[in-house]
């Protein structure tokens, strides 16, 4: 391990829980599912209807229809997490932040919105009436550009997409670049807003979704014996990443610390898991090391937990391998049971969640576990929430493809 | 159509399509400086104004074009 160790100074969110991190941290402890019936669009001829949509936020009047219109609804939800992180950490009194502060930015599909859109226009009026700013809204580092113009960030920018381990991704590799010395500031994190008529149309193809469209609330159920898929979800979180020094430097407020980081391929199947999680296993291993601790010293666990049939089976036994004995003790819980599925988003959401967990001493519960599953056998903290000390937590997060990013939190 | 008429519309385009605030729409307003339109969102009032006036305008046509008044007179002098 590097001598040089990183915190986390600040944290800004916009998810289906709530616009800002003290509303979801509550609806988190209270169990509150931010699923519901779609509003974005005219749902009638899918077999899917619901969704973890950001409620009450229009991006014309956050940052004014003009600018508004240059970005994805992806690009808006991180223009606004990146500036309530900024604020949280202390960083938002200066114009441009400088070559000194660097960003990741995870995103499973980029500007998916807007290539769907473009393509529409291009069917119905021909090539010279597709919009201009198609490009740059749908790329996938259009996040990571239009966070650092508006911010003037002028260090390394990275965009990465490894599905719904890309801001697991973003966040382990902003530890790199500070433990190496390439910046001693990162914002890092990821967004996602792909719930679009296509998208929900082709997950359900492959049967990934949960269908239960009469009970949007209750559909997400991760390690629950009726679980019948994922819930889609959008969102945007973003942590400010420090070397340990700087912090104290600027004398601000550590959340936590980031010790490990683990990242492997499962090379076995696009989708699938490999048998028994092996490259869960192995990822949850190497961010072990990298924190230089054991296994028996992890408290939480907050888990990748879709909801899938196949990834919470996997998940467990991958647990089971790694933790031994300790795997029936250690507290678990999937925080995707009450936001839905932030895909590429999800790994920066359960980054903060731990965060949080470690700083309060407090687990959000698994909501919808109500069945058990014999092949889902540890203690997921079913329902409620629970008190407890936590000196390290653990974020699994695994995309399609076959990434595995592991992180690991401690509080000191 | 008169050239106030033509401007009128260019002013409610550029309002209700690319929102810009009301009052920054003049004829002397420079399009790059005053109302923030980059090389990629030209391209937007082009097809707007195409749209608008049911007229065709090359690329060429635009290269003398910096305000809203020079854009004005090129759509009233293609009428």
């Amino acid at each position: 391990m590097s001598n040089r160790r990183v915190v986390v100074t600040g944290l800004g969110t916009i998810n289906p829980l709530g616009n800002n991190v003290s509303d979801t941290w509550d609806s988190l402890l209270t169990g509150i599912s931010g699923i519901d019936h779609i509003t974005a669009f005219d749902t009638s001829d899918l077999p899917v209807t619901f969704a973890g949509e950001v409620k009450d936020f229009d991006a014309n009047e956050y940052m004014g229809k003009q600018n508004a219109r240059k970005l994805d609804r992806s690009g808006h939800l991180s223009i606004y997490a990146t500036e309530k992180a900024l604020r949280d950490a202390k960083l938002d009194g200066q114009e441009r932040l400088g070559s000194n502060v660097g960003i990741v930015f995870g995103t499973g599909i980029g500007g998916i919105g807007a290539t769907e859109n473009a393509v529409r226009t291009y069917d119905e009026k021909g090539h010279s009436r597709v919009n201009p700013l198609a490009i740059t809204q749908l790329m996938p580092n259009s996040s990571t550009g239009q966070v650092a113009i508006k911010f003037g960030i002028e260090g390394p920018s990275l965009t990465i997409t490894t599905a719904c381990a890309a801001s697991a991704n973003a966040i382990g590799e902003a530890k790199n670049l500070i433990e190496n010395g390439i910046v001693d500031i990162v914002v890092a994190g990821g967004t996602e807003s792909g719930t679009t008529p296509m998208t929900i149309a082709a997950f359900s193809q492959i049967r990934a979704l949960s269908t239960e469209n009469d009970s949007p609330k209750e559909a997400c159920k991760p390690f629950d014996k009726n679980r019948d898929g994922f819930v889609m979800a959008e969102g945007s979180t973003v942590l400010i990443m420090e070397s340990e020094e700087s912090a104290k430097n600027r004398g601000v407020e550590i959340y936590g610390y980031v010790t490990g980081y683990g990242s492997t391929t499962d090379a076995h199947h696009i989708t699938a898991p490999a048998e028994g999680g092996i490259g869960a296993v192995k990822a949850m291993e190497k961010a072990i090391d990298d924190a230089e601790i054991s296994s028996s010293d992890i408290d939480y666990i907050n888990a990748h937990g879709t909801s899938t049939p196949a990834n919470d089976k996997n998940e467990t036994e991958a647990i089971k391998t790694v933790l031994g004995e300790k795997s029936y003790e250690v507290v678990i819980s999937s925080t995707k049971s009450m936001t839905g599925h932030l895909l590429g988003g999800g790994g920066a959401f359960e980054s903060m969640a731990s965060v949080l967990s470690i700083k309060h001493g407090k687990v959000a519960p698994t909501i919808n576990l109500n069945t058990p599953d014999e092949e889902c056998d540890l203690n997921y903290t079913p329902n409620n929430a629970v008190d407890l000390d936590i000196n390290t937590a653990m974020s699994n997060s695994f995309g399609f493809g076959g990434h595995n990013a592991v992180l690991i939190f401690s509080k000191n | 159509m008169e050239i106030t008429e033509v401007f009128d519309k260019v002013k409610k385009l550029f309002v209700d399509e690319l929102g810009i605030e009301d009052s920054k729409v003049t004829m002397e307003s420079k399009l790059e400086e005053d109302l923030e339109i980059d090389s990629l969102g030209i391209v937007e009032v082009v097809m707007a104004f195409e749209d608008e006036f049911n007229i065709e305008i090359d690329d060429e046509e635009l290269t003398d074009v910096r305000t809203v008044g020079e854009a004005v007179n090129l759509l009233h002098s293609k009428l």
